[in-house]
């Protein structure tokens, strides 16, 4: 391939990237900061993961162990 | 939870790992000030035969502060952190604890088998990366264990998301991994051709190549070991010991994302008027500053976390060691991208600027933080207050005063050498030959020499006051809410 070519390629791809990572990273942010009016998920609470860390604590957001898990555990 | 009345948090693993981050961090740094000292007073050199030299050591000491010192303080705080944010104990789980104790003592066997090859000069010649090929498969063998009990321990969690430092521990063990793997692909030259050593290998790769995969892997060594799990660190225990959530949340995982994309593409900085491709280089500069924002982004979370708390840090010695140390992560991740820029690094390149850099970064951010982080975790692993408030405050001062006479003095040597080097008199010959930098240096090494052994002195006070916290500090009733107990 010509270096011209190449060189023009590269500017595309360039250009591109660019545009592509910028629109990404601005609809993270969208997000995020949108999220929690929509419905959606409010980030803040996770804060608390830190602060409220003891094991008898309540989850943030709990999983619910399998049953024969939940068997195993509660027979120790 | 009726299944945890029964059950705590288990520390056995954390307290084996923060032994050893204690012991290598002695060793480690005690190495380090050798060297400084050996470069103010070459006699030095001749200590211990040539097991004593520059070029020894050198390698011992950095590869013990890094991959003794900070990733068994990495590794302390993981198997501290993971259980209490995923709300699990690893005693619910047999299987962990083996594989728990597995990975520090296949660790300890790995850092003894680094030792003593390093000391008897068998090296691989890349930096941070000396080890050979028998090594090299060790390690792999000990990060994949590490990996199981990180997803083992998910795997078993009652907290169904994940909290961000375990996203920031996560990244290190993918980063390390796959940088590792790739910078030292390498030809063992018995097994292949029968000449050499069986211990002997040549890299896979060549020339300019082989520097490249060199600096993407030096660079991001940076990255996931001295601020990725950093990070994952200061998320825990500065929201925990002062009592606030997080300033944002949110903003920690658009740091996050940022910081993982970013990085990856810096390491070109190093290799800045080299034979690397000219593309590579502007990349490497560019993607160096831009840099600054994912950095600062976790920074000033972190800075903004205290709003309406600074009180604390002039009560609490923890709250001041871990501000100190987001404010130097501020500084290098500032200072870095100045030096990333073409014609900066041009001056700085090869100068003593290079390791006043390193050094904010490693002494104030890294090391900071882990002994914040220790001696948070102390009260809680071993049931005792901290021994002595005074002695901690005391050390505080004192590494910090290390660590500025350490910058400072190589800010001045470093950009006064870059300059000599580069002056020319008015028919462009050489103004300086080398011997007259080294002379004109000579003072501000003695100075770093000073700054660390302060550090170092510190570090001894430190080990001191953890060691009478886990057997003669006053016994505490219950774990503490936040704010660390201590003795006056
Ligand atoms: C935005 C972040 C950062 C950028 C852009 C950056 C940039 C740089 C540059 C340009 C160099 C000098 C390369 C040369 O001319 O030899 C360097 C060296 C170095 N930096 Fe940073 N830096 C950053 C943050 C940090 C932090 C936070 C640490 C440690 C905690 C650190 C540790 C190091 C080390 C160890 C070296 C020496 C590498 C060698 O052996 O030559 N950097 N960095």
């Amino acid at each position: 391939m010509e270096m011209e070519t190449i060189r023009e390629l590269q500017a595309y791809g360039y250009a591109f990237a660019s545009v592509f990572f910028a629109l990404i990273l601005y609809g993270y942010v969208y997000h995020l900061y949108t999220s929690k009016k929509k419905g959606g998920t409010d980030y803040e609470k996770y804060s608390n993961m830190a602060l409220n860390d003891g094991l008898d604590d309540t989850p943030i957001e709990k999983i619910e162990p399998l049953q024969e898990e939940k068997q195993m555990r509660s027979n120790k | 939870m009726q299944s945890s009345n029964m059950i705590n948090y288990d520390y056995s693993v954390a307290k084996l790992f923060t032994i050893a981050t204690i012991v290598f961090g002695i060793v480690g740094m005690t190495i380090g000030v050798l060297i400084a000292f050996q470069m103010a007073y070459p006699e030095l050199n001749n200590l211990a035969g040539e097991y004593g030299t520059f070029g020894r050591l050198r390698p011992l000491h950095t590869d013990t502060v890094i991959f003794g010192f900070i990733l068994s303080g990495v590794w302390a705080t993981w198997y501290y952190i993971g259980q209490r944010v995923l709300k699990v104990s690893m005693a619910e789980s047999p299987f962990l604890m083996i594989l728990g104790k597995l990975h520090f003592w296949l660790y300890i066997l790995g850092v003894v088998a680094v030792v003593v090859t390093l000391f008897m000069g068998i090296t691989t010649s890349k930096e941070y990366a000396e080890f050979e090929w028998p090594i090299d498969i060790a390690i792999v063998i000990v990060w994949v264990i590490w990996g199981m009990s990180i997803f083992g321990l998910i795997g078993i969690r009652r907290e169904k998301t994940l909290y961000i430092s375990v996203w920031y521990y996560i990244a290190t063990f993918l980063g390390v991994a796959m940088l590792y793997l790739f910078n030292n692909m390498e030809v063992p030259t018995y097994l292949v051709t029968g000449l050499g050593d069986w211990w002997h290998s040549v890299s896979m790769y060549a020339g300019t190549n082989d520097a490249m995969v060199q600096w993407w892997y030096g660079h991001n060594a940076v990255a996931f070991v001295f601020t990725v799990p950093i990070i994952a660190m200061i998320y825990y225990f500065l929201p925990k010991e002062s009592g606030q959530p997080i300033f944002s949340y949110k903003l920690s995982l658009l740091s996050f994302w940022g910081l993982m994309f970013v990085y990856l593409w810096a390491g070109g900085h190093h290799l800045l008027y080299s034979t690397v491709p000219d593309w590579v280089q502007t990349m490497g500069s560019i993607f160096s500053v831009v840099l600054i924002l994912p950095s600062w982004g976790s920074a000033i979370n972190m800075l903004l976390t205290m709003k309406g708390e600074w009180q604390q840090l002039k009560e609490n010695p923890l709250i001041k060691f871990m501000v100190l140390a987001s404010t130097f992560y501020m500084f290098s991740t500032l200072e870095g991208p100045i030096q990333a820029i073409k014609s900066v690094n041009a001056l700085a390149h090869f100068t003593d600027w290079i390791p006043g850099h390193v050094h904010d970064g490693t002494l104030g951010w890294v090391g900071f933080m882990i002994i914040a982080a220790l001696l948070h975790m102390a009260p809680r692993m071993y049931k005792r207050e901290i021994y002595s408030k005074k002695l901690l405050e005391l050390q505080f001062w004192l590494q910090t005063t290390g660590i500025v006479l350490y910058f400072s003095s190589m800010w001045i040597a470093g950009i006064t050498q870059g300059m000599m080097w580069r002056a020319t008199d008015q028919y462009g010959n050489l103004a300086y030959s080398f011997i007259d930098t080294v002379t004109v240096l000579h003072p501000y090494y003695t100075i770093r020499g000073v700054g660390g052994l302060f550090y170092l002195v510190g570090f001894f006070m430190f080990a001191y006051n953890f060691y009478k916290t886990m057997t003669a500090s006053k016994v505490i009733g219950e774990e503490p809410q936040s704010t660390s107990p201590m003795a006056a």
